[in-house]
Formats: structure tokens, C-alpha cells, sequence
């Protein structure tokens, strides 16, 4: 039976026991006798009824493939499970093809083909007893619910109490989410580490991953020197930085303290228009434009850019960073109170330079925060230093050559195929794990600042 | 204020009399002005930056919902299909494997029977590697043609399609046009004849992907959005409210809800690639999902968009002022009805625009779709989201890596499709804000 058919069962049984359930308590006593709502002995008949169900569902489907996987190995043949673990994936996964793939068994062990078989039977049984065991949760579960449906029963409570534990249990998607990503980039940057040092992925000059395909061929030594990466995203950010923080800052203070009505009713959809334009549309036009633009314009200036360059894939970067500093800066300034640029105004000062002198420093947290967003932002970036910025870990701080990135790396290297030992592949994780602290520092940094240096006007 | 002005208050007699401060003032008030031309100029950096881009992608991209055919007199030659000559007897497969390339290419010699045998190999490249699939398709359609000849529009080749819409220079050096000069020949010809010309072309939209530019189509990518999109809603919209409720409505002050909250303020700014490992290191290695597939995909976007709905659920929940509630719990209901009846309806309107810009958002994404495996390359339509299948701004990205001249003005295209969706989608939040935003 399929996991859909299932489903679908399971919905209809939850339906129908709503249903049953207000009956039974309609049955058992009018509205006045009721402790609560028909209604309510309805939905707590229904969770009864499809909460155990699916969650015992959920449990079995998370375990059942290691379970099946453990009988089928512990049934191969001695030979065969005595092999590294490398080999005996390598096995399981013609096991499998042999089982769920109709793959044609040539040439195969006859202990793999008898273990195909078993796979094959195995995981249809499993499929059954899962139907058979979740239908009868079901309806036991509703059977349950309406034995305790009485008129003195408090539904109502109940029923609100177990919708609270659902609320909660939501709520911790959230934490659960943090803890997936931390524990999955930890585990896999700790198998990375234990293959190549951390003192040379963090320290070293050279990058470029490679998988040996003999051990001693050659040209095909590997080098996990992140360090050109590190330069290459600091370099990238740093000009992305130089565009979108001045004019983020300036369209911001612009738009809030000058801008006739006319040009802030074509801006201020503009911005949020290019908010609104997802990043590799920005890369495509790095990559179409704004690069050959840029190489054709060096030869003018008599220096020689390539075809892609830090340069490019910064500034396009910055352009796709301004409406995000704008708004934030927005924010900020807004927020500083108006009775400090009436006293500015007061004593003379123009209106820059009460922005200057008053209203910027009074903001100056707050803007800080927001670069520092900013920053995370571009180096967490990925489109557009893609399909724009190259893939050559130059270590060089030139803006003209074209250097690569972090999450350029991460990438290329888990795009397309992949083997799960090898430390090319698992490099990603380590990059990842960096990218992730990095970016999570700043955040927290930017909170700290906004909290501690807000001045209080009122 | 002028300088005019400047003059007739600070008359010879006023208080700041003394030059110096009559060109202080002068100089404060220049900077004033540069300071007001510098916010103007950023301004007006943003907004040419913006319609630089749109000019580049609807230039480069609006010629692609024409492309050029060519009208051909092909001759259904039964010699040419395998089996019986007996109609009711031929097979499908005979059909869907005779040699339809070749009744083309003899078509194209008939219609230039001097051209020696050294330029055939040009002439049969004037139409696309999909003609002989056209005219199968025709024949597959109505299978009387057989035997007969039968006009029809043949899709042309690439780059002569890129020559017609005139993106290819055909006075440049011979070397650097792909377009050579006895093709160049044939397609004045075809002009001549009134053969050649750019028509509406629906494949582009419906069409499965190809590696040729002139058969590549988006349907398989707009599905695959589609699913994809479905999968993020149903877990992410349940999920964000229940959260946003709980948080809002229940959650008592204390450290655990405290860990909670900056959780999700940090996860709305963690980079989006980071959930494309998680996606691929949990999702597909850990639970074995399926590669490539809108579920794995937007599961994957669920949890990255779901700290911006929570954030954004919040915040409406919190616009409905607490008189609403006390009124309901006054008159009697439990917190929970006073939820459920009254402030989760007030709040609907705001929360369904924030589900929307976070769903738009969702749409553009690439890069963590890119590490479950979203980049290959599909050509059958995804029936339902266990399929493999790609997504618009993955279609884009891959489109853009291609080195003939014609995925550009594809890709150019993809993208219009894609912002319209986008605008699209902005649009209804819009509106939703504009007719229920309700001030208290």
C-alpha cells in the first residue's frame, strides 16, 4: 500500500471520527447536559485517533530502512560482511538496484542476489505491517476516545491542553532546525578534520581539492588550504561594501530628509524591486554585462582584466545589497527622535548638517548593526560570485583577477555527484561550518552593538 | 535659499558682517548642496542600476517568444519508415523510428538542388536538430500524410534564428560568425521566398528542456517550481502560524522561549547554501530522500523561509490589539477560541502577505535547491513532487552556463518569466495589504 493511500486513510478515519465522536456525545445527553461543546468531543475523538497514528507512522518510516538494512546485512554471506565498510556500501547499494531498480543481478554474488531477494520481500512485508499496525492505532485510539465521551467529561480542556503540546512541539522546529545544521556541518567537517588537518585548512596557501584517483598519480595531490578563499570572499565583500554601503546609507538619508514626493514615489519601489530580484538574475548580468564591460574598459586604463573578475561580481553584489542597508538604515534614522533635529535646526545647523552632526552619530548602532548584516549577507552569497566571479583560488587582493569564494567552493564541489569519503566532497562541510560561524558571529555582534550602544531618548 | 537671498539679509549692517563669515556661510550652504546632490546620486545609481538590468534581460530576451521557421515541402517517403507498407499494418515503432531527418534533408536538397554534396552538411544545418521530430510528430498526428508531401514549418537552426532576430553580425570576420557565408546565402534565399520568418513560439513555455537552444523549453522547470512550491507552503505556512500562536499567545517568559526566539532570529540570517547542506547532508544522506525532487527541495525551503513567516506572523498577530481578546475571554470563550475565533482572523490578512513575499522569496532561490540535486537535467514533466525535476532560477543558472548565442536570449526570457511570477506574486500581497490593512 502506498505512503499516499495511507495518508489519505488516515485523513478520512480522522475525519470520521470527528464525526462519531460529536454524534456519540450528542447521543449521550443534549447541549445543556454537555460539560462542553459537541464539537469538542468531535476533535477529541479525531486527535486520538490520527495523532498516535501518524506519529508511530513517523517513527517507523525514520527506522524501518537501518532495520531492513541490518537483517539483510546480517544475513549476507560471511565473506562479504567481513569487507570494509567502503566495500560493503558498495554491496548494499547493488542490493538495493537488484531489489527496487529491476537492475539485471549479472554476475553477481549469489549471496548478493539471495540478499536482493530478501531486501525485496523484506521492505513489501514491512509495508504491509506498517498499513496494518497504523490502521489499528487508529482505530484503537478511537475506539478509546469514545469509551471516555461522557457528559461529565471535560473535552474541551483536554482537547486544548494536547492543541497547546502541538503548538509547542511547532515551536521547536525552529531549535531543531539550528541543531540539524550545526550537528551535520560539525560531523561532517570533524570526518574532514580527521583527513586533512585543521591547522592546514585554515592556515594554508594553496586550495584545489582533488580526488587522486590512484594514490600515486601525479599532479593529482590534493591542497585544503582555505586561505585564498577566505581573501577571495573578504575581497569580493569588500566591494560590494564600497557600493552598497555609501549609497544604501545616502538613498536612505535622501529618501527620509529630502526627496520630493515625485522621486521618492519612483525609489522607493525601485529598492524594493531590486529586493526583490533573485540572485541569479543579478549573476546573469554580472556575467553578461557587467564583466565583458569591465574587461573591455581595462585595456582604456592600460591594465589587463579577464573575462571574470573580483570586480565585477562585487559591485553587481553590491547593487543587490543596497535596498537591504537602505532599509535598514530607513529604520534607524527614523528612529532617532525628531525633537534632535528640531533642536539642531534650532541653533542653525543646516539640514546636513544636522544629519551629519546629529541625527548619523545618534544612529551610528544602529547603522553599524546593519553594515554588519550587510557583511553576512555578502559572504553568504552564492549566484552571483557563481555564474560571476570564477572558480580560481587566487590568493591575491588585485580586484581585476578573478578569485573565488567560500560559497563558490561549497558549490561546485557538492553539485553533481559525489562520494560521501572523500575529502573533496566533505571540504563543503568545512567551508560551510566556517561560513556558518562567521555569519552567525556577526549577527550576534550586530545584536550586541544594537543593544548596548542604543541611546535611550525617552 | 540663494545666494540673492543670502545678499538682502546679511545687508552691509547686519551682525555677521565680516567676509569671513559671509563665506562660511556661503561654503555651508555649497555643502549642503553637495550633500543634497550626493543622496541624488545614489538615488540615482540604484535606481539605473535597476533598469540597466531589466533593459539587459528584456533586450536580450523578448525575441524569444518568436522563433524562426522555415516552411518546407517534405515528402512522407513510406520508403523511408521500416516495415509494411500496408498502413493499417505499421507499427508505432516503425514510425517513431524511420528516418524523418532524412525526408527532411531531401526536402532541403530538392528546394536547392545545385548546392554540391561539400555544402549539403551546411545547408541541412539551416534547420534545427528537432525538424525531423516536427515532422514525425505531424505524421504521428495524421498518419494519411504518408505518402504525400506536406507543407509545414520546420523550427531553423539556432544560429540562423539568432542571424534573423539579428543578433549575429553578418558583415563580421567569417571566423568569428557561426553563420557561414554559403548559409548566409540560404537563409537570403529563404527570405527571398518568403519562407523564412519568425513565428509565436508556445514551446519555449510548454516545451521540455533541451540542449539545443531553439527546442528549449521551461514547462519541465515550472512545474517542478510548482511542486516545489506546494511542498514549502503546506510545511511552512502550518508550521510558521502554530509557532508565531505559541510564541505570541502562549509562551511563557522564560529561558527556553527566550533560546527559541533568538534561534529564529538567527536562522532568518543564516546564508541560504548553509540549508542547501543541511538539505543534503540530513535530508537526502541521513533519511534517504530522493535526489532532485521537489520534496526533498521544498522541505529544504520550508525550513529556510519559516524563520521569516514566524517573524512576520508575529508581528500581525501582535497588531491585534489585546481589547479583542479580553472582550472574547470576557464573554466567556477559553483562550484557544479566543484565538481561533477572533485574533488568528484579524491577523489572516497580514500573515498571508508575509506567507506570499516569503514564498516569492522561496521562488528565486537557488543555491541550496542546486545541492539536493535541482540542477539536473530533466527532460520529462515531474508528475508529482517524488519526481526529479529542476526549478525556474536553477533552469536559469544552467541556461546561463551554455555557451551558444541562443541560450542567451533563452535565458533572458526565463528570467522575464520569472520576474512576472515574482511580480505577480508581489502584486496579490499587495493588494492584500492595501484592502485589509486595518488600523486600530
Amino acid at each position: 500500500m502506498s505512503l499516499l493511500l495511507l495518508t489519505l486513510i488516515l485523513i478520512a478515519m480522522t475525519v470520521a471520527a470527528y464525526a462519531l465522536g460529536r454524534s456519540r456525545a450528542m447521543a449521550l445527553g443534549g447541549i445543556g447536559e454537555l460539560h462542553s461543546l459537541p464539537s469538542y468531543y468531535g476533535y477529541y475523538a479525531a486527535l486520538w485517533c490520527g495523532i498516535p497514528a501518524v506519529m508511530l507512522l513517523l517513527a517507523w518510516l525514520t527506522l524501518q530502512p537501518n532495520i531492513i538494512m541490518a537483517l539483510v546485512v546480517g544475513n549476507l554471506p560471511p565473506d562479504v560482511q567481513a569487507l570494509p565498510t567502503a566495500e560493503l556500501d558498495l554491496v548494499l547499494t547493488e542490493v538495493r538496484n537488484i531489489a527496487f531498480r529491476g537492475m539485471s543481478p549479472r554476475d553477481a554474488n549469489p549471496g548478493v542476489i539471495a540478499a536482493a531477494g530478501q531486501l525485496a520481500s523484506l521492505q513489501s512485508l514491512a509495508n504491509i505491517a506498517m498499513a496494518v499496525v497504523a490502521l489499528v492505532v487508529a482505530i484503537l485510539g478511537l475506539a478509546y476516545a469514545r469509551s471516555r465521551i461522557s457528559p461529565t467529561m471535560r473535552a474541551r480542556n483536554s482537547v486544548e491542553r494536547t492543541v497547546e503540546w502541538i503548538l509547542i512541539g511547532c515551536s521547536t522546529i525552529a531549535v531543531l532546525t539550528t541543531a540539524g545544521i550545526v550537528l551535520s556541518l560539525l560531523f561532517e567537517a570533524a570526518n574532514f578534520f580527521l583527513r586533512v588537518s585543521p591547522i592546514e585548512f585554515l592556515f594554508g596557501l594553496k586550495w584545489s581539492p582533488q580526488d587522486a584517483i590512484r594514490p600515486d598519480q601525479v599532479g593529482g595531490s590534493s591542497a585544503f588550504g582555505a586561505v585564498p578563499l577566505f581573501t577571495g570572499t573578504l575581497l569580493i565583500t569588500l566591494i560590494a561594501m564600497a557600493v552598497a554601503v555609501p549609497v544604501g546609507l545616502l538613498s536612505a538619508v535622501y529618501l527620509a530628509d529630502y526627496a520630493p514626493k515625485r522621486v521618492r514615489d519612483v525609489a522607493k519601489p525601485a529598492l524594493e524591486v531590486i529586493a526583490g530580484i533573485p540572485t541569479v538574475v543579478f549573476g546573469f548580468f554580472a556575467a553578461l554585462t557587467v564583466a565583458p564591460f569591465i574587461r573591455d574598459l581595462g585595456p582604456l586604463v592600460g591594465i589587463e582584466i579577464g573575462a571574470q573578475s573580483a570586480l565585477a561580481a562585487g559591485m553587481v553584489m553590491g547593487v543587490m545589497i543596497i535596498p537591504f542597508v537602505s532599509s535598514l538604515a530607513d529604520d534607524v534614522i527614523n528612529a532617532v527622535p525628531q525633537s534632535l533635529r528640531d533642536g539642531s535646526a534650532g541653533l542653525g545647523a543646516t539640514k546636513s548638517e544636522t544629519i551629519r552632526l546629529v541625527v548619523l552619530p545618534a544612529a551610528l548602532p544602529g547603522i553599524v548593526a546593519a553594515v554588519m548584516l550587510a557583511i553576512s549577507k555578502a559572504i553568504g552569497e552564492t549566484m552571483i560570485v557563481v555564474m560571476a566571479a570564477g572558480l580560481a583560488a587566487n590568493l591575491t587582493l588585485n580586484p581585476f583577477e578573478n578569485v573565488t569564494t567560500v560559497t563558490v567552493q561549497i558549490a561546485t564541489l557538492l553539485v553533481g555527484d559525489q562520494e560521501f569519503d572523500s575529502p573533496k566532497t566533505l571540504s563543503a562541510f568545512a567551508l560551510g561550518l566556517v561560513l556558518f560561524f562567521v555569519t552567525l558571529c556577526l549577527n550576534v555582534i550586530a545584536l550586541r552593538v544594537v543593544n548596548k550602544y542604543r541611546e535611550r531618548y525617552d | 535659499m540663494t545666494d540673492m537671498s543670502i545678499n538682502a539679509s546679511l545687508g552691509a549692517d547686519g551682525l555677521h558682517t565680516s567676509d569671513a563669515a559671509y563665506k562660511r556661510l556661503k561654503a555651508r550652504y555649497a555643502r549642503e548642496a553637495r550633500f543634497k546632490a550626493y543622496g541624488l546620486t545614489a538615488i540615482g545609481f540604484a535606481v539605473l542600476s535597476l533598469v540597466f538590468l531589466l533593459w539587459t534581460i528584456v533586450s536580450n530576451g523578448y525575441t524569444a517568444f518568436l522563433q524562426t521557421s522555415i516552411q518546407m515541402e517534405v515528402f512522407i517517403d513510406p520508403a523511408r519508415i521500416e516495415g509494411d507498407s500496408d498502413a493499417e499494418k505499421r507499427t508505432e515503432t516503425a514510425l517513431r523510428t524511420a528516418d524523418w531527418r532524412g525526408m527532411v534533408n531531401s526536402a532541403l536538397a530538392e528546394r536547392f538542388p545545385n548546392v554540391p554534396r561539400s555544402d549539403r552538411r551546411f545547408l541541412n544545418d539551416m534547420l534545427s536538430q528537432g525538424a525531423g521530430t516536427q515532422v514525425r510528430d505531424a505524421v504521428l498526428a495524421n498518419p494519411s500524410l504518408i505518402g504525400q508531401k506536406h507543407t509545414l514549418w520546420l523550427l531553423a537552426h539556432s544560429n540562423i534564428d539568432m542571424l534573423h532576430k539579428g543578433f549575429i553580425d553578418r558583415d563580421g570576420p567569417p571566423a568569428q560568425r557561426p553563420v557561414n557565408d554559403r548559409q548566409l546565402a540560404f537563409y537570403d534565399e529563404f527570405v527571398k521566398q518568403g519562407a523564412l520568418v519568425a513565428r509565436a513560439n508556445t514551446r519555449f513555455l510548454v516545451g521540455a528542456n533541451s540542449a539545443s537552444p531553439e527546442l528549449a523549453g521551461m514547462w519541465v522547470a515550472i512545474v517542478g517550481s510548482f511542486w516545489t512550491l506546494i511542498i514549502c507552503l503546506a510545511l511552512a505556512f502550518p508550521l510558521g502560524v502554530m509557532t508565531a500562536v505559541w510564541l505570541e499567545e502562549f509562551a511563557p517568559r522564560n529561558k527556553w522561549t527566550d533560546m527559541i526566539e533568538v534561534n529564529i532570529n538567527n536562522l532568518a540570517a543564516v546564508p541560504s547554501i548553509v540549508f542547501g547542506l543541511l538539505g543534503l547532508a540530513v535530508f537526502l544522506n541521513f533519511f534517504g530522500m530522493p535526489r532532485s525532487s521537489p520534496l526533498s527541495g521544498g522541505i529544504v525551503l520550508a525550513l529556510m523561509s519559516l524563520p521569516v513567516m514566524i517573524i512576520a506572523a508575529r508581528a500581525s498577530l501582535r497588531a491585534v490589539p489585546p481589547s479583542i481578546r479580553q472582550a472574547a475571554i470576557g464573554l466567556g470563550a477559553s483562550k484557544l477560541q479566543a484565538i481561533t475565533h477572533h485574533v488568528l482572523p484579524l491577523a489572516m490578512p497580514g500573515i498571508l502577505t508575509g506567507t506570499i513575499l516569503a514564498m516569492a522569496h522561496a521562488l528565486g532561490e537557488s543555491a541550496p535547491l542546486m545541492l539536493v540535486g535541482m540542477n539536473a537535467f530533466v527532460v520529462d514533466v515531474p508528475t508529482g513532487p517524488l519526481d526529479a525535476a529542476t526549478v525556474l532560477p536553477v533552469q536559469v543558472f544552467r541556461w546561463a552556463g551554455q555557451p551558444e548565442r541562443g541560450f542567451v536570449e533563452k535565458t533572458s526570457a526565463a528570467i522575464m518569466i520569472l520576474l512576472v511570477f515574482l511580480l505577480f506574486m508581489n502584486a496579490i500581497a499587495i493588494y492584500l495589504r492595501k484592502k485589509f490593512e486595518r488600523r486600530w
